[in-house]
């Protein structure tokens, strides 16, 4: 999958899911502090990442992921053309 | 010293109305609230009769976090208390300054335990099952959804008592601020409405098979009864202290003066009049009034033919001499379970507020019990100042309210 993709599905879910506002959605936004998801919210991503990207989520591997293009770059490197 | 308590607020979200005004016209009318649910037919039920209840729409009105918690019967929940509180003159402001508290009958949030098990079954990961399901799946999802949108801060749990928790809901708000433990506290009932709700109930044979004619279908007391309708929604009633209502300014709706509760003992399924009436005798007793002080009686009577000949009795022996105005208001909304003891609270102070008894519609042929009674088929036009509403459930428990007209005078 190409990054574009990965990112827009992403933003997509984040503004229909999890209602995030549009306008907070950039590369460098902290999940939790910008984006206001906290450890409830992240149980949802993790079925939603799965519906979309066809891959579990591992939590030790999300442990230095804080921004959104970090977890952009985590889903790449699960589902990103090789 | 004991308090008096008086309902300053209700809200009500059903089959045949989701505002006071239009409950209250349904009531005038005798209108029917039930129709057939065709995923019930698909999923095997005996029975597709329900009162039909929309689901009402929250996206943009409450907050996902909030909403992905709330399992349908807490979203009927949440329509009915808002209407509550805003009748009641409260608002989010008041209750962050005011402890209040809440007591809350549901017994069942089958829709969200069968569809996290759906969820489990096809990916056998726990994980995957999302952030909302144990707090929609958990008999108290009602009270703690309530509690965390509306920042409730006093006494705060569900009362779990099949078809009498609404009733019991009130019965113990009653009693925490007559004993001065809390001055305002939200009470009510809950009842889902989807085709997973009440499949297991509809395994007993209990429902009404008359689908050629929803609206005929609920029939309590009548002799052609062949069982009850399942419905459902939500009712909100907002108690509180007296002096703390007049203080406040508050409109009184009505006061509840009396509570009285009873176990059968014995069958889980069959009721019984002893149970009944020691209950009814109970609320009287606590309320200082005989039954020939009552002015209407609201029946619990389901339609079910085992029932509505048990409660008969019971009513007989207590209300025999005084022959007061019964009406089951189920005939019209179907058994509203969860539910039902709290919204027939709120549509008999209704009754009582307009000066009429809504009829028992579809009440034709007595039988040998019900033609005792003083059962009204029609809409009677009458002063109510006492009236006594009852409801029972499986295992036996049993729940009787007293209400008197709200007054100002002290």
């Amino acid at each position: 999958m190409k990054r574009e993709e990965i990112e827009s599905t992403v933003k997509n879910f984040l503004i229909e899911e999890i209602e995030v506002e549009e306008k907070n959605i950039v590369p460098e936004a902290l999940l939790k502090d910008d984006l206001g998801i906290d450890s409830l919210d992240f149980v949802d991503i993790v079925v939603i990442v799965e519906r979309n990207f066809g891959f579990k989520i591992k939590p030790e591997e999300m442990a230095g992921v804080r921004t959104l293009s970090q977890f952009c770059d985590y889903i790449e490197s699960k589902v990103g053309d090789k | 010293m004991v308090r008096r308590v008086v309902i300053t607020g209700m809200g009500i979200y059903s089959c045949i109305g989701k505002t006071l005004e239009e409950v209250k016209r349904s009531l005038y009318e005798g209108k029917s609230g039930i129709g057939v649910d065709n995923m019930r037919k698909e999923y095997g039920y005996r029975s597709p009769l329900t009162g039909i209840v929309e689901r009402p729409a929250l996206k943009g009105v409450l907050d996902r976090r909030l909403r992905v918690c709330l399992a349908e019967e807490g979203e009927y929940a949440y329509m009915a208390t808002l209407e509550a509180l805003r009748t009641a003159g409260i608002d989010v402001d008041y209750l962050e300054k005011n402890e209040t508290g809440i007591f809350y009958g549901n017994d069942s949030s089958a829709k969200a335990v069968i569809e996290a098990h759906g969820v489990a079954v096809a990916k056998k990961d726990t994980t995957l099952l999302g952030s909302g399901a144990i707090f929609q799946s958990m008999n108290s999802t009602v009270t703690m959804n309530l509690s965390t949108i509306f920042r409730l801060r006093g006494v705060n749990m569900t009362i779990s008592a099949a078809c009498a928790s609404g009733s019991h809901s009130i019965g113990l708000g009653y009693l925490f601020i007559s004993q001065g433990l809390q001055d305002i506290v939200l009470c009510g009932g809950a009842q889902e409405t989807n085709h997973y709700s009440m499949a297991s109930f509809d395994a007993l044979s209990a429902f009404s098979i008359r689908t050629d004619d929803p609206t005929k279908a609920s029939r309590p007391f009548d002799a052609g009864r062949d069982g009850l309708v399942p419905s459902g929604g939500a009712a909100s009633l907002i108690l509180e202290d007296y002096d703390h209502a007049i203080k406040r300014g508050a409109t009184i709706y009505a006061e509840v003066v009396g509570y009285g509760f009873s176990s059968n003992g014995a069958h889980i399924s069959q009721p019984s009049d002893v149970g009944c009436a020691a209950a009814m005798e109970r609320a009287l007793a606590n309320a200082g009034v005989t039954a020939a002080d009552v002015d209407y009686v609201n029946a619990h009577a389901t339609s079910t033919p085992q029932g509505d000949t048990f409660e008969a009795i019971a009513l007989d022996r207590i209300f025999g001499a005084s022959r007061p105005p019964i009406s089951s208001t189920k005939s019209m909304t179907g058994h509203e379970c969860w539910m039902a003891g709290a919204s027939e609270i709120i549509y008999s102070v209704l009754m009582m507020q307009n000066s009429f008894v809504a009829p028992n519609i579809n009440f034709e042929t007595p039988d040998e019990y019900s033609r005792k009674l003083n059962i009204a088929d029609k809409r009677v036009e009458k002063n109510i100042d006492l009236l006594l509403s009852n409801s029972f459930g499986f295992g036996g428990t049993n729940s009787a309210l007293v209400i008197k007209k709200g007054t100002t005078q002290p």
